[in-house]
Parts: structure tokens; C-alpha cells; sequence
């Protein structure tokens, strides 16, 4: 039995240690939010944080998240409440696919920088890919959520 | 579950009126009483197959059109909202399954707004006609004295208000309006404006349910090895490994389905889980037959095109002596541009989920073609049209991958076979390798420019494998409707043209993908337009305002017509937007394109600097012209991913095929424009009170020639074929 730490909750299931985390999260624990896009780490669909920091969950074996507090895209709202509210203003999701691991990589960025700059963006945000192209909006979602996070503080 | 709605049988009963020929108002039937209580035995008003609204006022709207990005659940039924004077704050959208009551369904071709916002109209209309009449009649005042707004009908000599929940049965004793009146636009409260979309907030919490996230009790996961080359064979095959590992629970031969949306067959894995299905595909030991296409090489297929378009070809039109205008030319300039197989590569690979039970099936899958899917099932599992239900989910893109439904007959096929419910998932090298490719290509181009610096010749040839060769193989010619996508009908105003098409066989499946060979031609016409202009020694935005010639409105066998005049206006305002002519520091550049297709307009300028022989794009202004706007956010969402895509194409697109197997395999060989390459992009939007046109695709054709133009200015270097990563330009 392998126990996982999902969005502050304690999860339990069954399954061989190998299984790459999403299909964990997917397939026996009702998180599809995280989606499956490439399957070898290359286009961020499948981000989710672990203690923190994103991982691809589609090249990360369930063992290696072991007593890791996890965060999916169900629960970016819980630790940024200005993100979905930035994304909403800005009307940033055109599919909506790739957005939830674009949220958590932004969630991320925003954990570690207050003000983030276009160059922090492009460094965080590199390695998800949108395929509508909603790059430009996601810029600014990013911005304006730490806009909205300052002004609240 | 899903969100979506069943039809029952008195959905059927009531709207045969919308079936085919595009969509009618669904109360030819039902105008009289007896039939519209029917309708309300749910304690509900339901005019028609769009429209529900329940006691507590919520408003149930349906959406016919599938949404992959797009918009358009949020934009068709914003119309319908607008007519009835509701309140979108009472708004539920839920998603029609595939049938013919809805009318056509297909979601390509930039078409959804352009062809059904008026019968949307008219369902808002008619049910605000409805309510209207069931309040007057309350107050015991004329029609005319009431309007509706904002979910309330208002008495307007009184000021009374009455709230459409509460007139929810009232409403259904009265007759259905035969012809609605549509409402005046400047009192349109959505429509022209923007509203955020109706799935916004499912968007960021991971709620959105997309194909891949369906899931029915007892589902099975199921992957398949299908041959890597198209239209092979499985000889033979050897599962032990496969059946040794855990989780597997089948294995099974896949015999292809020899019809355009025909799955290619092959060895399918059901498993328990995702994992395991594509652990127990890679286990697979395989002999294939290759068959006729295992010697496709686009390199020398290349080789072969570019033979084919520096002969003569097939004449498609011709106007003028073309021969003798050449003669008398001061100059001649001539180009060969080729462009390379693409493919559309969704974020959300293809995939479905399928049920067998008791002869009926139903299917959950992202598919942009729902009524076309339901009939290709029912034709597979031998079972009737009527027991087939097609559950349209999210699309996660489409780029009319999702058009073609093969991948819903495997899941279908493999539901009936092994009696149990089974999600076929692709997985990104499948995509990338199985596909509906967009056509690779040559063109060559040759114009003659008089001492004027006017342009009296035009020659254009193409030579492309046509779509066409997926519904009749064999075929070698292209079809009228791709030459039309802005080959025969370019824009400028030239005495002489002639258009001449080349041979090219298929090797692989070929497709639509977004703005279809709009992309090819809308390439080679921009760029070559721009050769003149230098050739002219003449600033390339001049040039084409030259070229463009007089106002002239095209000829057309419909109500959509080209106005040269709208292409100028697009023209000018990017000019003015991208503040064309004014200086560039050194190794910067800027070009332009225009291009019209799905009957849009639209004008581009990219702005590049090239330095230490590394390309950046800085900056892309586009200015479409799509008639009426429905929602402004979304319009401009498109034309700036529209540029996004356009940009992925021209510095990365490019599929190869060696042997006769696709060389790419996944997003790090079939690169995808990302957020640090993604430049500042500016668009404008005209406004107009036109017939709506596309924009989905329209904002694509116009980038991959404008940045060519682009580097032309900051370099002076021409390149003539794509992707510019084969120039080690990025």
C-alpha cells in the first residue's frame, strides 16, 4: 500500500512502486486535472509540485514522492487564490488543457518571487507548452496575480 | 460524468425540422399547443432543442458546436442569451451529443459562428417572444408594451417586472412565434462584447473534463502498436512479454478499417491501467508488412514535387495571355517555395472511451465531428444510427485532428470485443506518427513586372498530395476547394494569371489542419509578392497596395464575397499599427502579409532582428476583419494563437518521412513555439456590422510569409522553405 500527501490529504492505493505518479493520480485516484501530454517530461502537462518544487509527474516513479506533501491543479486555489482569479480576468485558457500545469508552475514561481520579471517568467514557465498559444495572456495573468497578492498584503 | 444532454425521444418528434440542410428553427412542428406542453412536463420551458429555462430561473443552454479553444460554447450560446434577454448569470451550458437534430455539427472550417449565429438568434428570439406574450397577457397589455432584459419581462408603461422563472408555464401555453423578430444590435448585450468563458473556472481547478478524463465503472485502458508505416499490416505477432506483465488483461489483433476515417488496425493492449496498457505495447514483438508506402522519403518526394512545378501541370484557371505578357515584361522574376508535412499535435491526444451494452453504444471522446463519429460507429459495430450515442467532452485542441474519427471506431471496435468499457489512449508518438498530415509541397511562381514597376504576369503552380487522396486513394491532382485557399483567388489585380497544378501521389493519410492550404498558398503569394517588390526596387506595403489594384468585389457562388477595398482597409491599419517605414536599429526588420480566407481578412507585420545569425521575433500586429463580432476577447484570443501557431510552423514544423516511418516522434523533435520565444503581440479588430466570417484559422496563413519578409528586410537573405530551423536560424 503506498500512502500519498495530495493537497493536505492523506490518499492511500495500490499500485506497483514504478507507476510514474500520474497515472497514480489519474487512473486510481480521480485527480485528472493533471493531464498526460507527452510522457517524457518535456511539455509540463503533467506538473505537479512536490514539497514545492514542480515535477513531471509522468517521469516520476509514485516511490519517489514518498512523504512529499503534493500539490495538483485542485489544489493551486488553496495556496494562491489570485491565480485562477488572474486567469479569469485575462481570460488566459483557450483549450484549457495544458493550463493546469501551467498553473502550477506559475503557483511555483510565485511561491519563491514576488514580482516576478519577464525573465523569471521565461525560465519557469519554459518548459510548458501551449499549443493554442496562450503565452502572451499567461505573461500576464502571471503578473497580475502577484499585482493582486501585493495589493491584498 | 460528464456534462451533456441525451436526446429523448420527443427531441426527435419535435425537430426532424432541423435535420440537414442546415439548421431551422425546431418549432415547424411543434406550433400549436398540445406539442409545446409536451415539451414543459418537466416543469420547464423548453421552445426548442437550445433552449430549457426551469422555474428557479436557471437557463439551461445548448451548445452544438464542439469546444477545442475556440470559444464557442461560451459564444453561441452568449447569442442565444442575448436574444432572450436573460441574464448569463442564470447560464448552464450543457453539450448536444452527435445528432442530427442539432443540425450540422462539424467543428471546421471557422464555421460555427459564421453559419449558425442567426438560427441561434432566433432561439433567443423565440423564447423571448414567448415569455413576452405569456407576461402581456398577465397584465392584459399588447405585446409591444413589454421587453425582455435581464432575465425579467418588463411592463413598460407600469414598470412592473415579472422574473422568467415564474413564467416558466404561462410561457409554454404559448404559441410558437413561426417567423421571431430578431432584436435591434445596438440593444445586443452580449453580442460584440466579452464575456469571460463559461468554463473558466473549470479551467483552473482541474474540473474541465476533456476525452481522457471520462472514466465508467469497470473501464479498461487500452494501447495500441499500429505499423509504422501507413496502411501496413500486422504478419504476424509474439505477446508473451506483454502477457507476463501485471495489470495486462488482453491482447488483440486490430484489422483495419479501409475507409477515409477508418482505423489503421493493428495490436491493441487492454489493461487495467494507462501504464500498463503502454508498458504492454512496448513489449510487443511485431513482424509487420510494410506495404506499398515503406519507400515514402519526403526528401526525395521533395525532389520529386519541385519537378513536377518547374513543368507545365494541370491548368486550373487561366486569364489573359500569360506567354506573351511574359514577352513583354521588363522583368521576370521566378521562385520555388517548399513547405513540409505538419501535423497538429493537441496538447490532449487523440483518445476515446467506448460502452457496449445490449447491441447499443455509447462513446465519450474530444471530437470535432460528433455526427460524423456516431454514423462511422453504427456503420463498424453494425447497429443502428439511433443506439449509437456520441458524448461530446472538451477538446483539448483540435487543429482538425479531432475531425477524423478513427481513433473512436479502436475504442469502439475494442468496447464490443472484449464486452468490456475501454479507453483507447494514444500516446504523443502515436500523434505524431499516425496522423492526417498536412500536405507537403512545392510551388513555383513566376511574374513579370512592366518599366512601370506594375506586375502584367502572374504564374502560379502548386503541387501538394490533396485531401482528397484520404477519401479517394489514388488521386493525384489536387481539388478546387484547396486551390481556392489563396491560389485562384489572390487578391491582386493582375491582367495575366494562370494557375497550373502538379502531380503528387499520397503516401500518407493527408488532412485539414488549421487554415488548410491557405498555409501553403498564403505562403508562397506573400513571399513572392514581397520578391516583386524588391525586384521593383518598390517598398514592399506600396507595392501591394498597387497590386491590390482597384475596388473590386470578387465573383462567388454564395453571400460571401472578397472586397478588395476590406483587404486594403486591413492593410493599412497594420501598416499604421506596426508604424511600417519608420527606421529599425541595424539587424532588425520588418514584413508583411495579407491573406483571405474562410472569408476573413486579416493583415500581419513581424518584426525580427537577426544578429550573430540568431532570429528573434519581437513583435507580431494583426488586423482581421471577421464581420460582426460575437465576443471580442475571443476573437482576439484566436488571431493570438493563431500567430502563436503560425509562428511554430515557420521556425519548427516538419515532419520526414524515411522509409516510409515518420521521423519525429514527440514534442522535442516537433517543436512547439514556448513562452520565451513568444513574442509581444498586438492585435486590432474591425469593427463591422457585416455577416459574420471565420476566425479560427484565418490569423494563421499570413505569419509564416510575413516573418520570411521579415528577415528578407533585416538580412537580405531569402529563404524559400521552412521550417527556419533547417537554416539554423533558431
Amino acid at each position: 500500500m503506498i500512502n500519498l500527501l495530495i493537497n493536505g490529504a492523506e490518499h492511500q492505493v495500490e499500485v506497483p512502486e514504478e507507476m510514474p505518479l500520474l497515472w497514480v493520480l489519474r487512473d486510481y485516484l480521480e485527480f485528472t486535472g493533471t493531464k498526460f501530454g507527452c510522457g517524457i517530461g518535456v511539455c509540463g502537462s503533467c506538473s505537479v509540485l512536490a514539497d514545492g518544487s514542480p515535477i513531471r509527474s509522468c517521469i516520476t516513479p509514485v516511490s519517489a514522492v514518498l512523504g512529499k506533501s503534493l500539490v495538483t491543479i485542485e489544489g493551486v486555489a488553496q495556496q494562491n487564490k489570485f491565480l485562477p482569479r488572474a486567469w479569469k480576468e485575462l481570460n488566459v485558457p483557450q483549450c484549457g488543457f495544458c493550463q493546469p500545469g501551467q498553473l502550477v508552475n506559475a503557483l511555483a514561481l510565485l511561491e519563491n518571487t514576488d514580482e516576478p520579471t519577464d525573465e523569471d517568467i521565461d525560465k519557469t514557465m519554459s518548459g510548458n507548452i501551449c499549443r493554442c498559444g496562450t503565452y502572451v495572456r499567461i505573461r500576464a495573468a502571471i503578473k497580475r496575480a502577484a499585482e493582486l497578492s501585493k495589493n491584498e498584503t | 460524468m460528464i456534462p451533456g444532454k441525451k436526446l429523448s425521444r420527443r427531441y426527435f418528434i419535435r425537430n426532424l425540422s432541423l435535420i440537414s440542410g442546415g439548421l431551422v428553427l425546431g418549432c415547424e412542428l411543434g406550433s400549436n399547443k398540445q406539442e409545446v406542453e409536451l415539451l414543459t412536463n418537466e416543469g420547464a420551458f423548453h421552445p426548442n432543442l437550445f433552449v430549457e429555462l426551469k422555474t428557479d430561473g436557471e437557463l439551461i443552454l445548448t451548445a452544438s458546436r464542439s469546444e477545442m479553444g475556440q470559444g464557442v460554447r461560451t459564444s453561441l450560446t452568449s447569442v442565444i442569451a442575448d436574444e432572450m434577454g436573460a441574464d448569463w448569470n442564470f447560464v448552464k451550458v450543457v453539450q448536444a451529443p452527435g445528432d442530427d437534430a442539432y443540425g450540422n455539427q462539424n467543428t471546421d472550417g471557422s464555421r460555427s459562428i459564421r453559419t449558425i449565429f442567426e438560427p441561434m438568434r432566433k432561439m433567443g428570439a423565440m423564447a423571448r417572444m414567448m415569455l413576452i406574450a405569456a407576461a402581456a397577457k398577465q397584465w392584459e397589455v399588447a405585446n409591444d408594451s413589454c421587453k425582455a432584459e435581464k432575465h425579467y419581462v418588463v411592463n413598460q408603461q407600469t414598470g412592473e417586472r415579472l422574473f422568467f422563472g415564474d413564467l416558466v408555464e404561462a410561457a409554454a401555453q404559448q404559441l410558437v412565434p413561426e417567423n421571431p423578430t430578431l432584436k435591434n444590435r445596438k440593444d445586443f448585450t452580449y453580442i460584440g462584447k466579452e464575456l469571460p468563458s463559461i468554463d473558466i473556472d473549470d479551467f483552473t481547478s482541474g474540473k474541465a473534463i476533456y476525452g481522457m478524463d471520462v472514466k465508467i465503472p469497470g473501464m479498461k485502458y487500452a494501447a495500441i502498436a499500429r505499423c509504422p508505416v501507413t496502411f501496413g499490416t500486422v504478419r504476424s505477432f509474439d505477446a508473451a512479454d506483454t502477457e507476463k506483465l501485471p495489470g495486462i488483461s488482453k491482447v488483440l489483433e486490430m484489422q483495419r478499417v479501409e475507409k477515409p476515417f477508418g482505423h489503421l488496425g493493428g495490436i491493441a493492449v487492454v489493461a487495467d491501467n494507462t501504464w500498463s496498457a503502454l508498458k504492454g505495447k512496448a513489449a510487443l514483438k511485431i513482424d509487420w508488412d510494410f506495404g506499398d508506402n515503406d519507400s515514402y522519403d519526403t526528401e526525395a518526394y521533395m525532389q520529386t514535387l519541385r519537378e513536377n512545378v518547374t513543368k507545365k501541370g494541370k491548368l486550373i484557371q487561366e486569364q489573359g495571355d500569360i506567354e506573351r505578357a511574359f514577352q513583354q515584361a521588363d522583368k521576370i522574376r521566378e521562385a520555388i517555395y517548399e513547405l513540409p508535412h505538419l501535423v497538429h499535435a493537441p496538447m490532449e491526444v487523440p483518445n476515446a472511451t467506448a460502452r457496449f451494452e445490449n447491441g447499443t453504444c455509447e462513446i465519450w471522446a474530444p471530437v470535432q465531428a460528433p455526427q460524423i463519429t456516431r454514423k462511422e460507429v453504427s456503420e463498424l459495430l453494425e447497429i443502428d444510427l439511433q443506439d449509437v450515442t456520441i458524448h461530446v467532452t472538451l477538446l483539448g485542441g483540435g487543429f482538425g485532428r479531432k475531425s477524423k474519427p478513427d481513433f473512436v471506431l479502436e475504442a469502439a471496435w475494442l468496447a464490443k470485443e472484449t464486452g468490456a468499457p475501454v479507453q483507447v489512449i494514444w500516446s504523443r508518438e502515436d500523434d505524431i506518427r499516425h496522423s492526417y498530415y498536412h500536405a507537403i509541397s512545392a510551388q513555383y511562381l513566376k511574374g513579370g513586372l512592366t518599366g512601370d514597376g506594375s506586375v502584367n504576369a502572374w504564374l502560379h503552380r502548386t503541387a501538394y498530395p490533396s485531401i482528397t487522396s484520404t477519401f479517394m486513394p489514388g488521386i493525384v491532382h489536387g481539388a478546387g476547394f484547396e486551390f481556392k485557399q489563396g491560389m485562384t483567388n489572390m487578391p491582386y489585380e493582375i491582367e495575366n494569371q494562370r494557375f497550373e497544378n502538379g502531380e503528387a501521389p499520397a503516401h500518407v493519410r493527408i488532412g485539414w489542419l488549421r487554415s488548410v492550404y491557405n498555409i501553403i498558398h498564403g505562403f508562397s503569394v506573400n513571399v513572392f509578392a514581397d520578391e516583386l517588390a524588391i525586384e521593383a526596387e518598390s517598398d514592399p506595403y506600396e507595392f501591394r497596395m498597387k497590386m491590390l489594384g482597384s475596388d473590386r468585389i470578387y465573383p462567388s457562388d454564395n453571400e460571401y464575397k472578397l472586397d478588395t477595398a476590406k483587404m486594403k482597409n486591413v492593410l493599412s491599419k497594420v501598416a499604421e499599427n506596426s508604424f511600417w517605414g519608420t527606421d529599425l536599429p541595424q539587424g532588425h526588420g520588418r514584413g508583411l502579409a495579407i491573406h483571405y480566407s474562410f472569408y476573413s481578412y486579416v493583415a500581419s507585420v513581424v518584426e525580427v532582428s537577426v544578429l550573430d545569425g540568431k532570429l528573434k521575433v519581437h513583435k507580431i500586429f494583426t488586423v482581421a476583419d471577421c464581420g460582426t463580432v460575437v465576443n471580442q476577447n475571443t476573437v482576439r484570443a484566436q488571431l493570438e494563437g493563431a500567430a502563436v501557431f503560425g509562428l511554430s510552423l515557420a521556425l519548427f514544423g516538419n515532419i520526414t518521412a524515411r522509409e516510409g516511418r515518420i521521423v519525429q516522434g514527440n514534442y522535442h523533435d516537433y517543436e512547439m513555439l514556448r513562452i520565451h520565444q513568444t513574442p509581444e503581440i498586438q492585435i486590432e479588430v474591425v469593427q463591422s456590422e457585416d455577416l459574420p466570417t471565420g476566425i479560427g484559422e484565418p490569423g494563421v496563413p499570413v505569419i509564416a510569409p510575413a516573418l520570411i519578409n521579415a528577415i528578407f528586410d533585416a538580412t537580405g537573405n531569402r529563404f524559400r522553405s521552412l521550417p527556419l530551423k533547417a537554416h539554423g536560424l533558431v
